[in-house]
């Protein structure tokens, strides 16, 4: 399998309050085409800075990090915006949907920070809301719509780019069991079809869901289990992913 | 294109925005509105009141050198010697100016006036009015074409070959003598004189002159053939009218001078400049005293020119203060938008976002508040200089105004001027956010 997105050696220092507060201190980890990989560990063990570095918010202090053959640890802030904008995916624990937009709207910020608003990516943004099941909201705004909607929206705003990675940040810390299955359904269905997902979770029965679970403590990696095969891409969402 | 398509996005974004908080919205842009009404109206008003002192200027013809009889301090004091003052310009003088200036002067226009009580000679009315002893040249250097209420003004028949008694009257004169009649072929008299002259003529309401020692009140005087005023007075003129008594022996008390006024603007300037210089040398040498005095509306137009300069400047200043006042409103609000918005603004940056299109938005929706607070003021803006004019003439006032469309349109860019430069720092404090502080504020 393709490798997708590897990081060697990635150290993050912040200072704070006068000391320095090491998140992480040297992660190597590879992530493949297709993989659905859960990233655990308790507070502070450092994944939450590992997923920022991932999705490009922030810069490492040191080490590296290849996304897709390009090196993104040196680049300028504009470049990192792009890189976000074209390859990655973002979804929060609390959906951070634009509340004056409405459901198509929202799906569509990332192609308006591409520079791509047209008809047919207009079109692409329906079907996207028709695929997680809101087509019958497509003009309703985030504080009409539940928390598992508002969570589908964000998925459906995750895809819109056909990102390398899809980012998720316990996507299902704020929804009840029943949501948040649904939710971890409409993820699994995604990484069949292909989509490599990366998740942050502190819950071991979300986790299951992954292939890869791998676990930090105190800014390294503390495990790196594989809990099922990587399968080959399927071909449910090829109608709505070009 | 794509900035194009950029730029209507966040446009259409930001009124939504402004819709969804209409009072804030409204009271941030208060500033600017008031800002904006205050620069157009006043501008208005000022160049209003500015206009009509320069068209007032103008009236007195600017290629025009006005010599004036000015009794002489001694002779006002020492009345020993005669009963009758003798000073001021002679016929002679004007023979001088003629036969000196042929060249640059296209008409000379002698006059000679004096206060007198007039009468109607079938009533008993009485008028405290002003004798002019003037020619038919009069009409043309006052420029009293189109002044003409009724009749006709003096005519060269007037004059030659025997003196006329007809006269030309002024608006007021007319309505106080002849109320609710037509004056025309009426007859008026001069209290102390024995001869009675026709009214010819009614000329319309005139705007007063103030831009000599006296204020002159046109609409009371009464227009005779200065040959006429010759064989009526003699060389002597009585003066017998409110408050003063006497004689004054004055030949003429004025001959204004029409300089040539071909060639451009600088090349008349010169020559009316220089015919005042030779009239002042020529007066100088033959009068032993300071009995004559020389007016030039050119100069005082340009007197009046940067007054009205000084007053714009002043203008822009108090503008430039008010518009700053409501640009602080406008950053106030925009710098406590970004901190409620600035989750938000994690949300955008994560999803692509650049600096500068971060920027773009919160800068763009500045501007977009004061270019309505620029259309909105500039609207009650108009709607005063309309108003204020009517509701001042119910109560009898007169306030002039003068819209100018260039104060419009600097009004308004300086409104859109203020949106971008008071919105540049909380767009930029946005756009510097730091995405994953702004994604994890609350």
């Amino acid at each position: 399998m393709r490798v997708i997105a590897r990081v060697e050696n990635l150290t993050k220092h912040y200072f704070l309050e006068g000391e320095v507060v090491k998140a992480l201190r040297g992660v190597t980890l590879s992530f493949e085409e297709g993989d659905f990989v859960a990233l655990m560990g308790p507070s502070g063990s450092g994944k939450s800075t590992l997923l920022n570095l991932l999705g490009c918010l922030d810069r490492p202090t040191s080490g590296r990090y290849f996304l897709g053959n390009q090196d993104v640890s040196t680049m300028t802030d504009d470049q990192l915006s792009e890189i976000r904008s074209r390859y990655i995916g973002f979804i929060f624990q609390s959906y951070n949907l634009i509340q004056q937009y409405t459901v198509v709207e929202n799906i569509e910020v990332p192609m308006l920070y591409q520079g791509k608003v047209d008809a047919s990516t207009r079109r692409r943004c329906i079907r996207l809301a028709e695929m997680v099941g809101l087509g019958e909201r497509l003009n309703h705004r985030p504080t009409q719509l539940s928390g598992g909607q508002q969570q589908r929206v964000a998925i459906a705003r995750a895809l819109v780019n056909d990102p390398h990675v899809i980012l998720a940040d316990e996507p299902t810390g704020n929804l009840d069991s029943k949501t948040s299955d649904e939710i971890m359904e409409l993820l699994c269905t995604l990484n069949e079809a292909g989509k490599t997902i990366i998740m942050v979770t502190h819950e071991n029965d979300i986790a299951a869901w992954a292939r890869r679970v791998v676990r930090m403590r105190d800014g390294k990696v503390e495990s790196d289990v594989r809990t099922a095969p990587l399968t080959s891409p399927g071909s449910t969402l090829a109608s709505v992913m070009p | 294109m794509i900035f194009l398509t950029k730029i209507r996005r966040t446009v259409s974004m930001a009124v939504r925005n402004l819709w969804l908080h209409k009072l804030r919205s409204f009271l941030s842009v208060l500033g600017i509105i008031i800002g904006t009404a205050a620069v157009i109206s006043l501008m208005a008003f000022g160049e209003g009141s500015m206009q009509d002192a320069l068209e007032d200027i103008k009236k007195q013809g600017l290629t025009n050198v006005i010599v004036t009889s000015v009794k002489p301090p001694e002779e006002a004091t020492s009345q020993r010697r005669s009963f009758v003052a003798n000073y001021g310009l002679t016929d002679d003088d004007h023979r001088r100016f003629v036969e000196t200036l042929k060249n640059l002067v296209t008409a000379t226009l002698p006059m000679r006036v004096f206060p007198a009580e007039l009468r109607p000679v079938t009533d008993s009315r009485l008028y405290n009015g002003r004798v002019v002893g003037t020619t038919p040249r009069h009409a043309i250097v006052y420029k009293l074409e189109h002044m003409i209420a009724a009749g006709r003004f003096l005519t060269e028949q007037d004059e030659e070959p025997i003196p006329r008694n007809v006269c030309v009257i002024g608006s007021e004169l007319a309505a106080e003598l002849f109320p609710g009649e037509d004056p025309i072929n009426k007859t008026i008299r001069i209290s102390g004189k024995d001869r009675a002259f026709v009214v010819v003529g009614v000329l319309k309401d005139r705007m007063p002159n103030t831009s000599g020692a006296e204020i002159e009140k046109y609409n009371g005087d009464m227009y005779i053939p200065l040959k006429a005023c010759r064989s009526l007075l003699g060389e002597i003129s009585f003066i017998r009218a409110t408050g003063a008594r006497g004689a004054e022996k004055v030949q003429l008390s004025q001959v204004v001078l029409t300089v040539d006024d071909s060639g451009d603007t600088d090349t008349v300037r010169d020559r009316v400049r220089g015919v005042a210089d030779i009239v002042r040398t020529q007066l100088s040498a033959t009068h032993p005293k300071k009995d004559w005095d020389i007016r030039i509306p050119l100069d005082r137009l340009e007197e009046a020119e940067r007054t009205r300069d000084r007053y714009r400047i002043l203008l822009a200043f108090i503008a430039g203060i008010s518009l700053l006042v409501g640009g602080i409103g406008i950053m106030n609000i925009m710098l406590a938008t970004v901190t409620e918005r600035t989750r938000e603004i994690g949300i955008r940056r994560a999803l692509g976002a650049k600096r500068s299109d971060i920027t773009l938005q919160f800068l763009l929706e500045a501007v977009v508040q004061t270019t309505l607070g620029g259309v909105i003021g500039v609207l009650v803006g108009l709607s005063m200089v309309f108003l204020v004019p009517y509701v001042a003439s119910q109560f009898n006032y007169r306030v002039p105004a003068a819209i100018h469309n260039w104060s419009i349109i600097l009004a308004f860019s300086v409104a859109v001027a203020v949106g971008i430069l008071f919105g540049w720092y909380p767009a930029r404090r946005a756009a510097c956010l730091d995405p994953i502080e702004a994604l994890r504020h609350e």
